[in-house]
């Protein structure tokens, strides 16, 4: 992809901070996509709960395959609530509740028969704040092979094939047995990518995966998904409107509004259509506010 | 600008009468003598104990049993044997169960379900509850499936019991402490939930748990009350032997000691004080060490 005239540099730079500053383009312009996604994933008529509160209210959209689909949306409005459902992470928080449905290839991943543990090998997530586990970087990237029990040849290979993808391996070839934690912030979320690919997931989730990050550490994770999205299909939330422009394929716009009957704000998707689309001639009145900074 | 400048050059001189009011002084006051004095009340201890049984910190005091006949030259091995084989028992038996309690209570169990607020508001309670009540427990009990009492499983037993409540709520804290990203983290790469405590949480939460254990195993090695209401022996010369050996441990010797006349009772005793003191600060200088060096930082 055309993308690789953007990340040359990673094969020099010894650390983010070293990388040259770059001039932002919305790569989108170079892809033609269909108007509608062909999705790997879809919601219907999702409503998600914590407790009596209702978070995210009514959602309907399909995640294109191989493509970068962004949620964004001022804060509160559901938008990484819902991203978390995509993957069952809200399982581990007692009082939420999904309603509607949630489909993998046509699967539904909240049925019964259905293994949260498969779902999460199979969608895989990278957080907000980069969080390696306090192991070795080769440690961390076997670990989802070594608990999945995934039959690998060589875990040597896998560890080195995953962060090459992640465009970490050569400034971390020669210190895999150093711990993950002595990384840069922006080599960490890097990291933290790499052991996901470790697992060979079809989604990635990423949960405002450069928030913490300086803005050259964010461009390499940028020209990294636009590198990854030709294997996964990535689905992001960010509150960074510029980073949603710049990397997404389709855009997703959310709003946080009273919902009827209560006080209480609900996350609702106001707008979903292609990025280009989205930014140039978004089709609903507040869309056009929150992109061009009237509100949020 | 005239004003702006003006503000700039404001002096910073903070109003510190807030610090100097005489209640702050008084409070200060209060605060300084509550611990010159819990400072003074153990060197006093520490002094005493020290003028009275110097003489006697010798190889006696390890190597040889008691005696009633020759006080000059008693000992406290059989304590010091008593001491260290009750304490690994307790060890063994209260850390497992004690850490396995606290993990599951963390890490599995559902805070909304009845049952488990229950043990909830139970645990902490049993913390506070006095030592010897858990040496009755332990009386009746071995008295129901008929294991003698004055053995060191039973002096092990409620010991354990004594200081599991403890151990189970600093497993708990020291699992809280761990942030939930690791968990996360561990849970999206597809790890269960097991598989994330036993690789993640808990190698993390070691170092806040053997503290932890180690504090409340120094708690135990002091205990006197739950041992003698157990009839613990207060003569002993021989080594214990076994899990259904008849024992004594350093607290008791050192109180029977005390209630003797003889002079030289008195000296071995505060001998045996000394001991039992260094002991204590050993193992509590490990356990911070230990916390300071392995504890990690998030």
């Amino acid at each position: 992809m055309t993308s690789h005239t953007y990340s040359t540099r990673a094969d020099s730079a010894e650390d983010d901070h070293e990388a040259a500053p770059r001039v932002e383009v919305n790569r989108d312009t170079r892809r033609s996509l269909p108007p509608d996604p062909k999705p790997i994933m879809e919601c219907d008529g999702v409503d998600v709960y914590y407790g009596d509160f209702r978070a995210v209210t009514d959602v309907s959209l399909g995640f294109g395959h191989n493509e970068i689909t962004a949620l964004i949306g001022p804060s509160g409005c559901g938008k990484s609530t819902l991203l978390r459902s995509l993957n069952r992470m809200n399982d581990l928080i007692v009082s939420a509740r999904v309603e509607g449905s949630v489909t993998f290839h046509g699967q539904s991943i909240y049925g019964k028969d259905v293994d949260p543990i498969e779902v999460r090998r199979r969608i895989g997530m990278v957080f907000q704040k980069p969080n390696p586990f306090p192991k070795s970087i080769y440690d961390n990237v076997a670990y989802g092979p070594r608990v999945t029990g995934m039959k690998v040849s060589s875990m040597d290979d896998l560890v080195e094939e995953a962060l090459t993808k992640s465009a970490l391996w050569d400034e971390v070839k020669d210190k895999l047995k150093d711990s993950g934690l002595g990384l840069s912030g922006g080599q960490q979320q890097r990291l933290c990518i790499a052991r996901t690919i470790a697992i060979r997931p079809e989604v990635i989730l990423m949960d405002e995966p450069c928030s913490a990050l300086d803005p050259i550490a964010t461009s390499r994770i940028e020209d990294l998904m636009i590198e990854l999205r030709d294997e996964y299909s990535i689905i992001i939330v960010t509150h960074n409107m510029q980073q949603a422009a710049r990397v997404a394929d389709r855009t997703a716009f959310f709003t946080a509004l009273a919902a009827e009957g209560s006080g209480d704000r609900t996350g609702l998707l106001v707008e979903y259509d292609l990025t280009t689309k989205i930014f140039s001639a978004p089709a609903d009145e507040r869309t056009e506010n929150y992109i061009s900074g009237r509100f949020g | 600008m005239a004003s702006l400048g003006a503000i700039a050059t404001a002096p910073l001189k903070a109003k510190r009468e807030g610090d100097k009011s005489a209640k702050s002084i008084v409070f200060m006051g209060v605060l300084w003598f509550t611990i010159f004095f819990s400072v003074l009340c153990l060197g006093t201890l520490l002094v005493n104990a020290f003028f009275d049984g110097w003489t006697r910190l010798d190889g006696n005091l390890i190597t040889r049993y008691s005696s009633t006949v020759l006080p000059e030259t008693a000992g406290a091995r059989a304590a010091i044997l008593g001491s260290a084989l009750v304490i690994v028992i307790t060890a063994v038996l209260a850390i497992p169960l004690g850490v396995a309690a606290g993990v599951y209570l963390e890490e599995f169990a559902d805070p909304r379900r009845w049952y488990n607020k229950i043990i909830e508001v139970n645990l902490t309670n049993l913390a506070a509850v006095p030592a010897i009540v858990y040496g009755m427990l332990t009386a009746g009990v071995a008295l129901s499936i008929g294991l003698p009492r004055r053995v060191v499983l039973a002096g092990a037993i409620a010991l354990a019991l004594l200081i599991l409540p403890v151990i189970i709520i600093t497993t708990r804290e020291a699992m809280r402490a761990v942030p939930r990203e690791i968990r996360e983290g561990s849970l999206a790469l597809g790890a269960t939930p097991l598989q994330t405590v036993w690789r993640q949480t808990l190698p993390s939460a070691v170092p806040g748990i053997a503290t932890g254990s180690i504090i409340a195993l120094s708690r135990a090695l002091g205990e006197a009350a739950p041992l003698l209401l157990l009839g613990g022996l207060v003569f002993v010369s021989y080594d214990p032997n076994g899990l259904f050996s008849g024992y004594t441990v350093l607290p008791i010797q050192i109180y029977d000691w005390v209630k003797e006349p003889q002079l030289a009772f008195q000296q071995v005793a505060s001998a045996a004080i000394i001991l039992m003191l260094g002991l204590l600060l050993l193992m509590n200088a490990v356990a911070i060490v230990i916390r300071n060096r392995y504890q990690k930082r998030w």
